[in-house]
């Protein structure tokens, strides 16, 4: 459905996007994840046909971004960041617009505004402007915008920010009933967002693409270096001895003391199974234990590794 | 087509929806009425030439102020970024919102209509002359029009648009004043007749419509309209 190919884009010195690739099949909800600044929105604004790139090519649904540009328009549904919207309209006047723009034949105009309307919610705001209606509503009618036309792909650019937890969950249960049908890419630095509406993860750091996966592939990815947090009383050596000892564990560093226990942090191989493990050898030698936390392997890791982790290398 | 409708349709409606229209239309009918009423009854004449003559300065500061926010605000707001990803060509949304414009000055201008009708009820009015006049007015106003809404697109900030298109226009209309014209020296001051506002402007407000006059308006508003499409363009410049 979109394939992204080679794409390249400068802003004078600043590179915003270097060698970017990816493709998106249909019925697909594409996370694009980062940190602020990584490129994702000015991928998203090329393909959304805002800005050319300088180099690659990217196509949506078999059109040309450059050279079909408005066929590739009249096929994507775009939120941009912050849902920009006409603060002075009224909603149903405003969705009216769109529907003339994206050219819905007049007998069917009606119609399709009270289906986006019921779909987002906004039966209860539609006496109020745009410019009136707090953030979350706000949000809404940008998604009904998109959704006005019924497009073959939505782009959406982090399409929860500045929303409390509520509308949070409320707009992606509309996200993730639209992505049943529809290819979807959104782009966000929320993890658990990735986690609850995406079947696939791609994420950028400083304008290039550095991982792509499925959310359980990626975490599996981090699984290698999962981490165990264990607080025991007791000898201090003799537990750090004892644990470093199990099989499993690759190496153990002292995280601090408080009172009389220790408090420790173990690179496992395999949480669940060390944890037990950790237990058993606990209870031989009488140790009390406080605490043993298994921190699991999460998309958070593999996002820090990618992310941060290298930077901090570099 | 659809889409220049559609788009013309949206901002006029937004003029009336933002209370711009309303504080437009009052203050441009009270100001016009005054202006002439003033010296009309000292005057004497049944003529409308005094409403007509004092139009290029009522326009010089009321033109730029309902086109400065059409694509300032649309660029400081963000919806600028919307617009573009709509399957409309650029050409479509630069001539929505012209006409948009448009279509605000002409209501102005037809809501006018109570002073030629008052004029000729005192006295015998001509109305060639007052239909050549507002025939000049509207393509006068058109030009206006098209520079302010021009100099709109080349900032997100509507205070610079409205300053920059008072300045231009102000600046296109004065190079076919006398002063300038004596100033300069003749082969340049030929040229500046001929692209100066102004001079167009007496000859049509005459009630004599010359072909050369509609052309040099047309083309003058299809000049900044096409510089705005360029300006529009320029984001996707590589």
């Amino acid at each position: 459905m979109i394939e992204v190919c080679n794409i390249t884009k400068r802003f004078g010195p600043t590179v915003a996007v270097r060698n970017v690739n990816f493709s998106v099949p249909k019925g697909e909800v594409l996370g694009l994840l980062g940190p602020n600044g990584a490129g994702k929105t000015t991928t998203m604004r090329i393909l959304t046909c805002y800005m050319p790139a300088d180099e690659g090519t990217a196509t949506v649904a078999g059109y040309d971004v450059h050279t079909d540009s408005l066929e590739v328009r009249k096929r994507i549904g775009y939120l941009p960041e912050n849902a920009p919207l006409y603060k002075e309209m009224f909603p149903l006047a405003y969705l009216d617009f769109l529907s003339r723009v994206r050219g819905i034949p007049t007998s069917q105009r009606k119609a399709r505004v009270e289906r986006v309307v019921e779909t987002c919610g906004l039966t209860g705001v539609l006496h109020k402007r745009i410019g009136e209606m707090s953030k979350g509503y706000q949000q809404r009618v940008g998604l009904a915008q998109t959704l006005i036309h019924e497009p073959e792909v939505l782009i959406l650019d982090e399409p929860t920010t500045g929303l409390d937890p509520n509308q949070i969950k409320e707009i992606r249960t509309i996200i993730r009933e639209i992505g049943r049908e529809k290819t979807v890419i959104l782009s966000t630095h929320i993890l658990p967002e990735v986690q609850a509406t995406c079947n696939r993860v791609i994420i950028m750091r400083n304008a290039e693409l550095v991982a792509d996966g499925s959310p359980q592939e990626l975490s599996r990815r981090a699984t290698g270096t999962a981490l165990l947090v264990v607080e025991a009383r007791g000898p201090a050596d003799e537990i750090r001895q004892g644990l470093a000892a199990l099989d499993g564990v690759k190496s153990v560093t002292v995280a601090g003391a408080e009172d009389s226990f220790s408090r420790l942090e173990l690179a496992v191989t395999d949480g669940k199974a060390v944890a037990e493990r950790v237990f058993a050898a606990a209870v031989r030698a009488g140790w009390t234990l406080r605490e043993l936390k298994a921190e699991s392997a999460s998309l958070e890791q593999v996002f820090y590794e990618l992310t941060i982790g290298e930077k901090e290398e570099q | 087509m659809r889409n220049v409708t559609a788009i013309a349709r949206r901002e006029f409606q937004g003029y009336f929806n933002s209370l711009i229209a309303y504080v437009f239309l009052v203050i441009y009918l009270l100001l016009t009425s005054w202006l002439f009423f003033r010296v009309f009854f000292l005057n004497g004449q049944a003529s409308m030439r005094l409403m007509f003559d004092i139009m290029p300065w009522v326009y010089l500061f009321f033109v730029p102020a309902i086109t400065m926010r059409l694509w300032a605000e649309e660029k400081k707001v963000g919806t600028m970024e919307l617009l573009m990803t709509l399957p409309v060509r650029d050409v479509e949304a630069v001539l929505g919102k012209f006409l948009a414009a448009l279509g605000l000055l002409v209501l102005a201008l037809a809501l006018t209509f109570p002073i030629p009708l008052i004029v000729s009820l005192l006295g015998n009015l001509d109305f060639g002359p007052v239909a050549g006049g507002y025939l000049a007015a509207i393509l006068l106003g058109a030009a206006y029009l098209a520079v302010g809404v021009f100099v709109s697109s080349l900032t997100q900030n509507q205070i610079v648009a409205f300053i920059l298109g008072v300045v231009i226009v102000f600046a296109l209309y004065m190079i076919g004043s006398d002063i300038v014209l004596y100033s300069v020296p003749t082969a340049v001051a030929s040229v500046f007749e001929y692209v100066s506002l102004g001079t167009h402007f007496e000859s049509i407000g005459r009630g004599v419509i010359d072909s050369r006059d509609l052309i040099y308006y047309l083309s003058i508003i299809g000049f900044f309209l096409y510089l705005n499409v360029r300006s529009i363009e320029s984001r996707k410049w590589r």
